[in-house]
């Protein structure tokens, strides 16, 4: 009843391209965010930073990362574990090279790396669309991960073929290696996906987000009224990599701590991230967010049922997660294919107008 | 003031502003167009017409770009235009509507008709990013610009609906609206009034004079109602099977023979 | 002949059978495409699917024991019998038919009229689900599968081709696995069969008349959703068949439905409607990997054939996306 549009009128054009047009949904994010940076750090243990806390604030710059390019700009990725894995080593890279260098920087720094990686491999989009575009970004996936496996520079000889990450911590706290603590590495994700998420916000409500939009919906209509495609697709490619980029670093640095790349940055991330944003919903930042938590928490959720309270074996309660995330893809591609977000916005446009729909 | 304007500055009203010149077409065998010339003078309504499968269509994606000839020249603003893109040629002030809807599905009306706008807006990345300073500056002094045209065209009610959700003829409005949004120096109508009821097509009529008188657009229109051709347009080129059959006044088309036999349907030779 | 070109001529044979492999799993991928328009991503998954379950019927595997026993404390695992490969195959034949009218009632139905990409999400999670189920059902051990075909190095052509190399250097024949000829063969049978049933059959025509224009054949009373089941269940047996060649080569595992996601390369070099497209594009992947992992493979370190058809499809889109045999697209507006 006090969520309402009426009232909170909008005077100058500047208020209505605000981050949060509405009241109710400003105050909402200043609360929530409150929250996590003051209130959060204080009560979470271990096994809440390593099984839910950390996995989804990276795997929300993820899909952040892919929604720009696939749910915005319309360019189906199948690459994201190839990139992810890319920032990892670029990440474990410029921390061997340069110790000194402060660690949020380094973060960035893959980012960048990433991002030029990503356009490279974003090249085809400008003769090719649809699952065509799919299919060669498989190219990045298997190509990169088996770059990082084969060529011994990139994990610095190691004999295991492991990389692992040093100790680099900022204001005398401790964020990556053994000695991190929960709180800490917490916050610094935190930190990122804030700033990212806002960036994102920022770039897909001005000209280059309507630019990928117009590719998306009609790219041969967008070019002739002025959209530059190259720019267009190669921008997305770039900001997404970068986005994925920052969240692989994350991964290897702040999370794992010590990768395999095979392991951790297979085709199966790839399709996990892109699930994230088709349950979440192709085309909105909130969505990211919805997908990543969700795919984050089903499984721990299923994992606690069946194996901690019913005692089933592990693979068992691997199999059904399996068939669980397939299951749920297609029921929401069925049911609802702007995903968990355009639920949460029906239920919104429903509230603003209650009780008086019409 | 964007490449287009500033192209186009020099050529006054009633002077030539686009030549084409011996423009022949074709796709694998199927010849589309075959050595078509006429040329368009700024300030000017000039409609091209003919029957189904003329190559209207085709003469417009020639202009805008879209389509590359096999054989002649497109002169704009004086210049021989060579090897240029489709979006290169949006930013030298020509926009134009689409016979079959092309309005971009997902977004809103607001944010089609920005999208029209973004021959006119060049902040760089970074600004965008962080949204402060000049990227922000940008977006508010072309949204104002934007809202003439949401004014001009009466759509203020449907700024935030998805344009998907809109019944056609808004669409075809909108369309129009995203085209204005560049100021073009010269639009291209496809069809606007195509599936439109007698009602709607005075509407778009007026809105076409409106914007030829107000912002001294020149139009160029393919349109299938011959009332409302010879009604708004100074003068029309006739295309049949991809040649070229009369150019001249209404006055002058109304009388001319080949025209009539097209239309009419007398066999070809 | 000197024993480097004998190599060579090795190489090419072996990537000529690879390739046939590659185009078995295409051609499952070509059928549904050309009828419904959907790129099935999980063909691959499909093939795991019916090698598990061909394997697990043939050995009379309890299915979903795990399951059972965890939640019932029992201690199934065999029914105590062990079929004739025959019976077995007759049998998941009959389960792939059952999962083609799950398929269609349950998911295309469903998602009719909807975008292509959406559809191929669509089949991702699909691929997901099954590989999911499979292993529930069957267990994710790797198993053997034996339905008795030849195995092992063909040693008449060893003996054959051993005196073709110069005298006095160091060459011991030509190394073909007799399971990748008897591939090639049941690859050839596959096709001929298909080709003739959709030229002469009734089906068949409704079949062609569907992947030309779905509207035009509704409207003779083609009925699309049987076409579509239809459709699915000659897939899945193409997948079988396809399940049973890699499955009896390197036994069946997960790794099983990623060699099968090579099919999607070999379609973008033949494009994604033309069965001849298919087999002739997985004979330049098959060969062109092989190749390339003979000569250039050990100078950057090996195991090329993970990436090289993807990069290989991903040059050739660049530089004519229409595939091989496709028409120069011309666009509209």
């Amino acid at each position: 009843m006090f969520y309402r549009q009426a009232g909170d009128f909008k005077t100058t054009y500047r208020d209505d391209i605000q981050t949060f047009p509405l009241k109710q949904d400003r105050w909402g994010y200043y609360i929530v965010l409150a929250i996590a940076f003051l209130v959060v750090p204080f009560f979470i243990n271990d096994y809440w930073t390593s099984a839910v806390m950390l996995p989804f604030l990276i795997y929300a710059i993820a899909a952040l990362g892919l929604n720009i390019l696939t749910g915005y700009c319309g360019q189906v990725s199948l690459g994201t574990g190839g990139f992810l894995a890319v920032g990892a080593y670029g990440c474990y890279k410029i921390m061997t090279s340069f110790p000194d260098l402060n660690i949020f920087v380094v973060v960035l720094l893959s980012g960048l790396i990433t991002a030029a990686v990503g356009m490279l491999f974003g090249i085809p989009s400008l003769r090719i669309k649809g699952f065509y575009l799919a299919v060669a970004t498989l190219a990045a996936q298997f190509f990169l991960v088996w770059l990082f496996n084969k060529v011994p520079w990139f994990y610095n000889n190691s004999a295991s073929g492991q990389i692992s990450s040093p100790e680099r911590s900022m204001f005398g706290y401790a964020i990556t290696g053994p000695n991190a603590d929960a709180p800490v590495r917490y916050l610094f994700c935190l930190t990122l996906l804030v700033m990212l998420a806002w960036v994102a916000r920022n770039l897909t409500r001005g000209r280059l987000g309507r630019s990928w939009m117009a590719i998306r919906d009609m790219d041969i209509a967008a070019e002739i009224i002025g959209v530059n495609p190259l720019r267009s697709k190669l921008s997305a490619f770039a900001v997404s990599s970068f986005f994925i980029g920052v969240a692989g670093a994350l991964f290897f640095s702040v999370y794992l701590g010590a990768v395999e790349v095979g392991e951790a940055f297979g085709i199966n991330q790839s399709f996990l991230v892109l699930f994230m944003i088709i349950i979440g919903g192709l085309g909105s930042i909130f969505g990211s967010f919805v997908g990543a938590a969700f795919l984050v928490l089903v499984p721990v959720l299923l994992k606690n049922i069946m194996v901690n309270w019913l005692g089933w074996p592990t693979d068992i309660a691997v199999h059904i997660e399996f068939m669980v995330i397939g299951g749920l893809i297609i029921v929401f591609l069925i049911a609802e294919p702007h995903g968990l977000a355009q639920l949460w916005r029906l239920a919104k446009d429903k509230f603003l107008l209650w009780p008086f729909p019409h | 003031m964007n490449i287009g304007s500033k192209m186009a500055s020099n050529i006054q009203p009633g002077e030539e502003l686009l030549r084409i010149e011996n423009i022949s077409l074709s796709f694998g065998g199927v010849k589309a167009l075959t050595e078509v010339s006429f040329d368009i003078k700024r300030g000017e309504v000039r409609a091209i017409i003919g029957p189904n499968g003329a190559g209207k269509s085709s003469m417009l994606n020639v202009i805008n770009g879209f389509y590359h000839p096999q054989v002649g020249e497109v002169w704009y603003c004086g210049q021989k235009r060579k090897g240029l893109k489709p979006f290169q040629i949006a930013h030298q002030g020509i926009a134009r509507t689409f016979q079959n809807i092309a309005l971009f599905k997902g977004m809103s009306t607001l944010d089609n008709i920005m999208t029209g706008r973004s021959t006119h807006m060049r902040a760089n990345m970074l600004s965008q990013a962080i949204w402060r300073g000049a990227a922000e500056k940008e977006e508010i002094k072309n949204r104002r610009f934007v809202e003439e045209i949401i004014d001009f065209l009466e759509i203020q009610s449907i700024r935030k609906t998805p344009v998907g959700r809109l019944p056609y003829g808004l669409q075809k409005r909108v369309e129009l609206g995203r085209a204005l949004a560049a100021e073009p120096v010269l639009l291209l109508l496809d069809e606007p009034m195509a599936g439109m009821n007698v009602e709607e097509k005075e509407d778009m009529s007026r809105f076409i004079l409106d914007v030829q008188s107000e912002f001294g657009t020149t139009i160029a229109i393919i349109e299938h109602d011959m009332g409302v051709v010879m009604d708004i347009s100074d003068r029309l080129v006739v295309l049949d099977y991809g040649k070229k059959i009369g150019d001249g006044t209404p006055e002058e088309i109304r009388n001319n023979q080949a025209v009539i036999d097209a239309y009419l349907g007398v066999p070809h030779e | 002949m000197s024993p480097e070109i004998l190599y060579t001529a090795e190489v090419i044979l072996n990537g000529l059978m690879a390739g046939v492999m590659y185009a078995l799993v295409a051609l499952g991928f070509v059928l549904i495409f050309k009828a419904s328009g959907i790129f099935n991503y999980a063909q691959g998954v499909m093939a795991l699917f019916a090698a598990m379950t061909l394997v697990g019927i043939q050995n009379g595997q309890v299915p979903f024991s795990h399951l059972i026993n965890a939640v019932f404390g029992t201690q199934l695992h065999h029914f105590g019998w062990h079929l004739p490969a025959i019976v077995a195959i007759l049998l998941t034949v009959v389960v792939m038919i059952i999962f083609a009218i799950l398929v269609e009632r349950l998911v295309l139905k469903h998602l009719v009229n909807q975008e292509p990409i959406i559809l191929f999400m669509a089949t991702i999670g699909l691929a997901y689900f099954m590989e999911g189920f499979g292993d529930l059902m069957w267990g994710s051990e790797i198993k053997v599968l034996d339905v008795g075909l030849p195995k092992g190095a063909s040693l008449a052509l060893e003996e054959y081709t051993v005196g073709w190399a110069t005298e006095g250097s160091q060459y011991y024949g030509m190394y073909v696995d007799k399971l990748d000829m008897v591939a090639a063969l049941v690859a050839i049978a596959l096709v001929i069969t298909l080709s003739l049933f959709s030229q002469y059959t009734k089906t068949g025509r409704a079949l062609r008349a569907v992947a030309d224009d779905h509207q035009a054949a509704l409207s003779v009373g083609i009925s699309l959703r049987k076409i579509w089941v239809i459709t699915w269940c000659i897939a899945g047996v193409v997948a079988m068949v396809a399940g049973v060649m890699w499955g009896s080569k390197s036994g069946v595992q997960f790794s099983l439905s990623l060699i099968a996601l090579k099919a999607l390369p070999v379609l973008i070099l033949g494009g994604f409607t033309s069965i001849p497209g298919a087999i002739i594009g997985g004979l330049i992947i098959g060969v062109g990997e092989k190749l390339f992992e003979y000569s250039i493979g050990p100078m950057i370190g090996g195991a090329t054939e993970n990436w090289f058809a993807y990069v290989l499809a991903l040059f050739f889109l660049v530089f004519r996306p229409q595939g091989l045999f496709g028409d120069k697209i011309i666009e509209r507006v």
